[in-house]
């Protein structure tokens, strides 16, 4: 098992989708959001996902095959 | 006497103790050093301060290692701070500084912080350095490693400029050219973190590393006679030396290193090709400071997902500074006329600096008698074959060897 603190970004089209929810659906993944800011139109989401490193990597291509900008949480704040 | 007593986040203030980690477990915030201050207040002095070395270390105890621990050097620290007369004049600033950070043992203003970092992992027991770099810092970290007799290993993006490369790898690092941008490769290397026993300069162990910035800010103070500066311009990547640089001010004040209490303004530079935290400083919303895909020439500060942005913005914000960024153009014009004035070969990250610095001087934002300076990081050799391919030469004749020759092409 192998962990990620992810950054994630939305932009207006995708603040009302339910991504981190599909993200636990569609993959073996565990996610566990730590801290986060949404607005109507933009938000951010510090997001710790475990599972296997395979499943990390294809979780985070849906991800950004969905529009979200995926970025390494490197303790930061995201604006 | 032991003056380190941990670390702490910045954002919700869990601490840990002194170990390899970068974001706090609970929030992911950045975490920082907490010195011993009561301790330090009875012994940091002026007089302690100038009777140290000639290099960054005479501040040692404000930097992340205990007295006992043999520091890692090759005498980086204390540049020359020059009164920068002819470039003042051209942009009407009778007051101006310039702190040539170019003047370190490779050239760039990062063998402070990989000082630092290398003493500290040594003193730990890590056996293996590395980093996720531009150029810089990879430079650094293989010259550092190799002086401390440790294993290395960079990972720098694949089309990294030549010269770079070049005084990279003398050192005869491991270097891992990554198929991808900056953020890229930093990307990867956080997800090395886990399968390596290695210390990350710029990751895991980024809290002592980014301490070795400060000592930019401590120098300058004391270099103009321990006064604090009107406004200081600053390169931005990822803003960690920028954040530190506003904590080096308050140490100086918390320890009564300087004469006066004041703030200085902190001022940002960044190139308009990858501008994240210019862009969010020109919005509505500075603290949303949303990453880019970098594009410019100034390839050492082209971070897209600058990890301290927000924070660059508060402080800017706090001591009434501004960020300011220029073009491809005005980079390159900014490198030639420091050089043409002052004589100092910066590479384009300065350039972009003093592109900044008279991008504002000539819309009027002084008067001319305030004390401004301007942090010029990198050595032009860098990247030299910027100007090498743009109109390099417009003074160069070709003659033959004889008076004849000369006197028909040049004007004296």
């Amino acid at each position: 098992m192998a962990r990620r603190r992810l950054k994630l970004i939305f932009g207006p089209a995708m603040v009302k989708e339910p991504v981190i929810y599909q993200l636990g659906k569609q993959f073996d993944l565990v996610t566990n959001i730590r801290r986060a800011d949404v607005t109507k139109d933009q938000g951010w989401v510090l997001l710790e996902v475990t599972g296997e490193p395979d499943e990390l990597d294809r979780g985070v291509e849906y991800l950004e095959s969905r529009g979200v900008k995926v970025e390494p949480a490197e303790g930061d704040l995201v604006g | 006497m032991a003056k380190l007593l941990g670390l702490r986040c910045r954002e919700c203030g869990a601490e840990y103790g002194l170990q390899a980690t970068h974001v706090c477990e609970m929030c992911f915030g950045p975490l920082d050093v907490i010195y011993d201050q009561a301790a330090l207040k009875k012994i940091v002095s002026r007089q302690r301060i100038e009777q140290g070395p000639a290099s960054m270390w005479r501040y040692r105890d404000l930097l992340p290692v205990e007295d006992d621990t043999p520091v890692v050097t090759l005498g980086e620290g204390f540049t020359p701070l020059v009164k920068a007369d002819r470039l003042g004049a051209e942009l009407g600033l009778r007051n101006l500084y310039l702190k040539n950070d170019s003047m370190n043992p490779t050239n760039s203003f990062k063998d402070r912080v990989v000082s630092v970092a290398v003493s500290w992992a040594r003193a730990h027991g890590f056996e293996t350095i590395a980093c996720a770099s531009t150029g810089n810092l990879a430079n650094a970290v293989a010259a550092y490693s190799a002086r401390a007799g440790l294993e290395c290993f960079v990972f720098i993006p694949v089309d990294l400029e030549r010269q770079k490369v070049v005084s990279i790898s003398v050192f005869d690092p491991n270097v891992v050219a990554v198929r991808g941008n900056y953020d890229e490769v930093n990307r990867l290397c956080s997800q090395l973190l886990e399968s390596t026993p290695w210390a990350f300069c710029n990751i895991n162990i980024r809290p002592f590393y980014a301490e070795g910035s400060k000592t930019l800010t401590f120098e300058t103070v004391e270099q103009l006679g321990w006064r604090v500066p009107d406004e200081i311009i600053i390169p931005i990547a990822s803003g960690c030396q920028f954040v530190r640089h506003r904590q080096a001010i308050r140490e100086l004040i918390e320890y009564g290193l300087v004469r006066d209490d004041r703030v200085p303004a902190l001022t940002g530079a960044q190139a308009l090709g990858c501008a994240p935290v210019y862009n969010a400083f020109k919005s509505d919303t500075p603290e949303r400071v949303l990453p880019v895909k970098p594009d410019t020439i100034a390839r050492s500060i082209a971070i897209g997902n600058p990890s301290d942005g927000i924070y660059v913005n508060r402080i800017v914000l706090e001591t009434g500074g501004v960020v300011e960024a220029v073009t491809e153009d005005e980079i390159v014009a900014a490198m030639r006329l420091l050089a043409r004035t002052e004589g100092i070969f910066t590479e384009t990250a300065g350039g972009v600096t003093i592109g900044v610095l008279a991008k504002l001087a000539r819309a009027g934002r002084w008067k001319g008698d305030e004390v401004v300076v301007a942090y010029v990081t990198g050595h032009g050799l860098k990247t030299a074959d910027v100007l090498a391919s743009v109109d390099g030469h417009a003074r160069r004749v070709e003659i033959d060897p004889t008076l004849k020759s000369f006197r028909e092409k040049v004007t004296i």
